[in-house]
């Protein structure tokens, strides 16, 4: 917290605001920044969406675990549900081919609305996991998640039961389609970018440190003076906030919401791209998503061209999965990570001194 | 108990007050206001004894899963693919050989081999880092809901209720009295009661075994501290197994008893797993009086829902886990 504070005042100087922000110093970022902003030149429509654009907003919805997981040692297995959440009060209150259930506000109403409605859902859920501690929270989001899942599949009056809402409508301002490919593509990208930013920035702000701290030791930060409680409630809406944006683009993406999309396999769907990523950076979900929807959309073919059974596509996942735990406690990023110290070290003796 | 009413007596006077009228709902005529008011007397009832019946599988199910939490601190969240699994072997072996009772003793023991292996094989190169057990325990429920959804298909089973058990058996609760002055008793179902007299037996059981004999000496030694019992010469490992083992083939027992009076069939798993969760976090984790509490309170709350708020029952449920962890977070009949 002191580095924080010393660096403060001198924002202006610009080795500091290049510390603060390493991704201004890496050329890798810069490539991968250029490639995501021309991606429409390179891109189909399908790529743009259908891969790209899908593992952005399942990027944002693991980020949000990532971030309560990685900085706040809760793994919540409800940020899905949240997502979901949201997606559902966007559909409720704004306009849908559901004209009984949904409210019909105009999408600049209902889109603030639902992730208002998402944050304090996501924050009480929050306010109970931090009841109790470490696996009990898996357990208590994991209740959460999946009664949530059952409590729409059986109403009807708000959720419309097991079918769900259709033909949600998505916004059109200033004369353009927001949901057509390209701006749509565009805007998950600013808002992935936004989220992605936002919680580098707040693991360096004076509260992103306190809650690492607590991650780290509970008790001496209580001891030191730290409301343990109220930083672990305050990370949860944080990341809410950031699952419902997830959300609210991942409604507008498929334009209907069902059970189907918040069933507990989804939940699932969100740690197994977070830990496949890797829970110790922002960058770790988004990759861990790009290796997920990749999987999602080709396993079927792949696995066909090899002459197996084209449906396995789960029992793909589910052995990655395991074999990411077995092997790296920090995902791709933490094997790609000891891969390069290795040959950082093999060469010449300089070890890098990089934190991991 | 009698600490209990000394230390809250406006709680215990609460807990007296509703099981009493409770009793009184069970046992007495219904008056004609009350049956217009919430229904006839029969529904009630029914759902009163299928809710507890409910209890008792909840309680097979969730009483190895709290086992196994209290000894190994292993969230088991695959625990709802071995319920599964002893479902789709109790089918299979009652189609075969068509003798109930067998499909139980090879339920139990293939999926107890099943709980050897994950012990032996996987959770034991990985003691005492609780997160990522739950996460392997996560990608193995993935692996094996897949696999068994490749082997018997998104079909729905049921096994066969065997002869002795089918049909109907009067019980001496009166449901309503005819304009004759005749009295008319509940109808139920056997095969639910004997099930649930089973579940009794097993719970009992457990519960002598962990209290009155020296291996339950050693796994409640266990619980309170792991690390002690290992130093005084016991071989913990051995009991890990065991306890491992039981836990597992309790869960494949639950899926012949599921398989017998619902269905089993893709997605049971995760119906389960999320029973058993809200059933230890309510009674108390590690606790098997706990457990038997928290199945016999979310069953009745699951029935009760269903019949009388048919879109809202599992919000009572969710609730009750809620004012439990607000109130006593580390569960109703929890230790600590």
């Amino acid at each position: 917290m002191s580095l924080t504070q010393l660096h403060a005042p001198a924002t202006a100087v610009e080795r500091p605001r290049f510390r603060a922000w390493p991704e201004l110093n890496n050329p890798a970022a810069w490539l991968v920044a250029l490639i995501l902003l021309i991606m429409p030149l390179i891109a189909s429509g399908f790529f743009l969406i259908e891969i790209f654009g899908t593992t952005l907003i399942l990027g944002i919805i693991a980020l949000s675990l990532m971030f309560l997981a990685g900085y706040g040692g809760m793994v919540s297995l409800m940020q899905l549900t949240i997502a979901g959440f949201a997606g559902y009060m966007v559909a409720v209150f704004g306009v849908s081919g559901n004209a009984n259930i949904s409210l019909g506000w105009p999408w600049w109403l209902a889109t603030p609305m639902a992730l208002v409605l998402a944050t304090i859902f996501g924050t009480l859920g929050g306010a109970l996991a931090v009841r109790t501690e470490g696996i009990y929270t898996i357990m208590i989001t994991l209740a959460i998640g999946a009664a949530f899942y059952y409590f729409t599949n059986q109403n009807w009056a708000i959720f419309n039961g097991h079918t769900g809402i259709n033909t949600v409508a998505t916004p059109h301002v200033l004369g353009i389609d927001w949901r057509s490919d390209i701006p749509f593509y565009y805007l998950i990208l600013a808002v992935a970018a936004l989220c992605y930013f936002a919680v580098q920035y707040v693991s360096r702000a004076p509260f992103g440190l306190a809650l690492q701290g607590v991650r780290d030791n509970a008790r001496r930060m209580a001891a030191l003076g730290f409301n343990v409680n109220a930083h672990r409630v305050a990370a949860y809406a944080f990341a809410s906030f950031i699952a419902g944006l997830g959300g609210v683009l991942q409604v507008w993406n498929y334009r209907q919401i069902s059970p189907g999309s918040v069933g507990v396999e989804r939940c699932i769907d969100i740690l197994i791209i977070a830990v496949v990523g890797g829970i110790t950076r922002p960058i770790g979900p988004f990759i861990g998503a790009l290796i997920f929807v990749i999987l999602r959309t080709f396993a079927l073919d792949v696995l066909i061209k090899f002459g197996l059974d084209g449906n396995r596509f789960r029992l793909l996942i589910g052995l990655g999965f395991l074999a990411i735990v077995f092997w790296s406690s920090d995902g791709v990023i933490g094997l790609w990570e000891r891969w390069r110290r290795r040959q950082a070290r093999s060469p010449s003796s300089t070890a890098g001194s990089r934190h991991g | 108990m009698a600490r209990f009413i000394e230390r809250h007596p406006a709680w215990a006077l609460i807990a007296i007050i509703a099981v009493a009228l409770l009793l009184w709902l069970v046992f007495a005529v219904w008056p004609p206001g009350l049956e217009q008011a919430i229904g006839r007397k029969r529904v009630f009832l029914n759902a009163i004894f299928n809710g507890i019946t409910l209890g008792g599988l909840y309680f097979l199910v969730a009483s190895g899963f709290t086992l196994i939490f209290g000894l190994m601190r292993n969230v088991n969240l695959a625990h709802g693919s071995l319920y599964l699994f002893g479902g789709y072997v109790g089918y299979a072996i009652s189609a075969w050989t068509g003798s109930w009772i067998l499909s139980f003793v090879i339920a139990f023991l293939a999926v107890a081999l099943v709980g050897v292996l994950l012990q032996i094989l996987v959770f034991r190169r990985m003691e005492g880092q609780d997160l990522r057990q739950t996460m392997v325990t996560i990608g193995l429920a993935i692996v094996f809901a897949d696999l068994m959804l490749w082997v018997f298909g998104g079909d729905f089973y049921q096994i066969q209720t065997p002869s002795w058990l089918v049909g109907p058996v009067q019980l001496p609760f009166i449901t309503a009295v005819k304009s004759s002055g005749e009295p008319v008793y509940l109808q139920y179902p056997m095969v639910r009661l004997a099930i649930f007299v089973a579940s009794v037996i097993i719970g009992i059981a457990m519960w002598l075994a962990l209290n009155r004999t020296r291996i339950g000496m050693i796994v409640r030694a266990g619980v309170d501290d792991r690390d002690i019992l290992a130093a005084t010469g016991v071989q913990i490992q051995v009991v890990f197994v065991l306890v491992f083992a039981l836990g597992a083939g309790l869960a494949g027992i639950a899926g012949v008893v599921g398989g017998t009076f619902q269905s089993i069939s893709p997605g049971e798993d995760t119906r389960f797993l999320l029973a058993s969760l809200v059933v230890v976090i309510v009674g108390g984790m590690g606790s098997i009086p706990g457990a038997a509490l928290g199945a016999v309170i979310i069953g009745l709350a699951e029935q009760l829902g269903s019949v009388y708020i048919p879109t809202y029952a599992i919000v009572v449920t969710f609730l009750i886990m809620v004012l439990v962890l607000a109130l006593r977070p580390q569960g109703l009949l929890a230790r600590r």
